[in-house]
């Protein structure tokens, strides 16, 4: 199947914490690698969960291999190439990309300036953050020999934070409202507002984690940013029928029928034995139809949307190449 | 005496971490302030709530602090909207609770007009980088959790402050708030800023040209002017600041204040859970337990999950649709789900053997009444 973001350059992945937004966004960067693309994937929030996802040393300020892509059919994949940033590093190098400052630049780093505008000033880390970003998505001639990628993944923060991450424009507007700073913002503006970016919201069928997600959708709507896709995550398994998880809420399933069958499969058939596994299909039944109300929410907020199962022995490196195939089945990568 | 040594591993029992006597910290009048950290999307702010209530209920006076509780949640118990004071739960019987979700700019504002004089104070507050920091996210959050605890601990009128705290890593920022605050204020670039505001040429060293022409050049003029009209404004006040932080690390540390580390039973959430637990440690700051929610509980029977799959090919194998392989996968994958968390806690246990540590079933639906709130504080004290 054909990708439904073809046009998309940066995607960036958010979601409400414990939502499995990492996950996504590694899976995603591999199933974009399979279209024989490279494929840089980011993150800002100095957890090294790349490298712990890929299994790999710690990240350095630097764009690294982890990973060859999803392998699919006759094409050849591209690579994975990690960066892990962090506001201080890309400080110093947006100072000696643009100002070749010098004697200077060391001077600031010395005078606690560096400290100062990656710690305490406000909204500065965000924007360094992004700045970083948007020079890999958008090469500068000013870097020079630096990789080309086809697409950028953002391992972003949190829905709750992501509209005011990516709003450099009104994080900087307070501080700077002309000179060099205020037109840098303005240009990401640009990419960030464009076709060539994608939100993606990675939530749970849960009611908090998909109010948050409709939640930050009206608020990216409302900033002018591109809303891209909805992946539902951690989906439980879908092993009952619609009648048999009707008939397992309703407590119908038919008890003598399933001791029988356990029987003929060669299970010791006890009576705490077939009263747990109909508790079980009961419970299972009850947040089945949770789950079909929040699925139904999440097709109202009129964005396309993906699922991918939630995997009983966690991801490791081949379960992430798995979830890849599944979002490229499904048109997300 | 063994006469020949062992090789290998022992074949010991996991460790079974000590149990968290949830009831008995809530009933002893000694626990005057219990905080609640751990990492996003493990229950923090509920877990806050479900012991809150059941305090209240079980006698005391108590005030629970949220940062962002769930809309709903926040309505059923009167709080949905943001005025940073404490308003009364209604329907809660024996003691009495009172909840208030905390508003960041409002907390720091009030900072500021209680240590400058009025002429000072209008002048941070107008400042366009005071605004900014004031109501940015990152780290303010927790200094002004943490204010508002010194707050409520200081006017008294509680026997119980329950805080929950902002759900990321930086929420034990406030830990280091004394010492970021002192070294900020001692910090070369501080002076460097002042410099021109306090006029002698003593500190015009040679290094000052050169930063003052970068930031210009860098940031504009303006914004140099406001920065240094920031920082002169805010030095007056920051003594105060640090003399506050100081207090309410000391608070932190005294006894009658309990630390509890929430979790969910994921490698992610109990990595973090470990790091806040050492962190706290490290701190010398009371740690209470950790609290592990959303646990998977076990299916009754004796079928262990590759018997069950054993079953459900044999079952294919005799071209049976019935709903009974469909339910033997079910206890199957949650068989397994169980062995994992168990696998989790166990590992967490063992690097942490001390941890008295309460575990919560997972409920079937989210909570969002009182009566969610009860059953969950059930569930907390095993009760």
């Amino acid at each position: 199947m054909s990708s439904d973001w073809p046009h998309v350059q940066l995607h960036v992945v958010t979601g409400k914490g414990g939502t499995g937004k990492s996950t996504v966004a590694a899976a995603l960067a591999l199933g974009l690698a399979s279209h024989g693309k490279n494929v840089l994937l980011c993150e800002v929030e100095g957890r090294q969960g790349i490298a712990r996802m890929f299994d790999v040393d710690p990240l350095p300020y630097a764009e690294t291999r982890v990973a060859t892509g999803l392998a699919l059919g006759e094409v050849r994949p591209g690579s994975v190439y990690a960066l892990h940033i962090d506001a201080e590093s890309a400080l110093l190098e947006y100072l000696a990309m643009y100002y070749k400052l010098g004697r200077a630049g060391k001077a600031l780093d010395r005078f606690g300036v560096v400290e100062f505008a990656t710690t305490i000033a406000p909204g500065v880390r965000d924007v360094l953050l992004t700045g970083k970003v948007f020079e890999a998505v958008q090469r500068n001639s000013r870097n020079k020999g630096a990789r080309q990628y086809d697409a950028v993944v953002l391992d972003a923060p949190p829905t709750g934070r992501i509209t005011q991450f990516l709003n450099v424009s009104d994080q900087v507007a307070g501080l700077a409202k002309v000179g060099p700073i205020k037109h840098q913002a303005d240009t990401m503006m640009t990419l960030f507002r464009s076709p060539r970016t994608a939100v993606h919201l990675v939530t749970l069928l849960e009611e908090m984690p998909v109010q948050e997600t409709a939640d930050g959708i009206a608020d990216l709507r409302h900033a002018r940013l591109p809303v891209g896709g909805i992946v539902v995550n951690l989906v439980r398994p879908q092993d009952l029928d619609p009648g048999e998880l009707a008939a397992a809420r309703s407590g119908e399933l038919d008890r003598a029928a399933i001791a029988k069958d356990l029987d003929r499969a060669g299970v010791a058939v006890a009576d705490d034995l077939v009263d747990g596994l109909l508790t079980e299909a009961a419970e299972h039944a009850e947040r089945r139809a949770l789950e079909d109300a929040q699925r139904r929410v999440v097709a109202g907020l009129d964005v396309p949307s993906y699922e991918l199962p939630r995997l009983v022995g966690g991801v490791d490196l081949g379960r992430l190449y798995e979830l890849a195939e599944l979002l490229k089945e499904q048109g997300l990568a | 005496m063994r006469s020949v040594p062992r090789v290998g591993p022992l074949a010991a029992s996991p460790t079974t971490a000590p149990v968290l006597d949830v009831d008995g910290l809530l009933d002893d009048p000694e626990t005057r302030i219990i905080v609640c950290c751990g990492s996003g999307g493990v229950g923090k702010t509920t877990t806050s709530a479900s012991l809150a209530l059941r305090a209240a209920e079980r006698g005391r006076k108590v005030v629970v602090l949220t940062i962002d509780p769930a809309r709903r949640l926040a309505q059923s118990m009167g709080i949905d909207q943001l005025d940073n004071t404490p308003r009364p739960v209604q329907d809660v019987s024996g003691g009495s609770l009172d909840a208030m979700m905390l508003d960041m700019k409002r907390t720091f504002d009030e900072v500021v007009l209680a240590q400058a004089s009025p002429e000072k104070a209008k002048q941070i507050l107008e400042n366009p980088f005071y605004i900014a920091l004031s109501s940015s996210f990152a780290g303010t959050q927790e200094y002004m959790a943490m204010e508002k605890l010194g707050q409520l601990h200081r006017e008294g009128g509680y026997d119980l402050i329950v805080v929950d705290t902002p759900p990321s890593r930086s929420a034990l920022d406030f830990l280091d708030a004394p010492d970021r605050l002192s070294s900020f204020l001692d910090g070369r670039f501080i002076r460097l800023m002042l410099a021109p505001a306090r006029g002698p040429a003593k500190l015009m060293t040679a290094g000052f040209g050169i930063i003052t022409s970068a930031l210009t050049k860098i940031l504009g003029g303006q914004v140099l002017t406001d920065m240094q009209a920031f920082v002169a404004a805010l030095d007056t006040v920051f003594g105060g600041f640090r003399q506050r932080a100081q207090q309410t690390y000391a608070l932190l540390q005294a006894h009658g204040t309990a630390f509890l580390v929430v979790a969910a039973p994921e490698p992610d959430a109990l990595r973090e859970a470990a790091y806040f637990v050492e962190r706290l440690s490290g701190d010398r700051m009371p740690l209470a337990g950790l609290i592990v929610n959303r646990a998977t509980t076990e299916p009754p029977g004796e079928l262990s999950a590759a018997g069950a799959l054993a079953a459900v090919e044999r079952l294919r194998a005799a071209d049976d649709d019935g709903p009974t392989a469909g339910l033997l996968r079910l206890h199957a994958d949650r068989a397994r789900l169980v062995e994992r968390e168990q696998q989790l806690r166990d590992r967490f246990s063992a690097a942490h053997p001390r941890v008295p540590t309460a575990v919560v079933p997972a409920l079937a639906g989210d909570v969002h009444d009182l009566d969610g709130l009860r059953e969950v504080g059930r569930l907390l004290a095993g009760a």
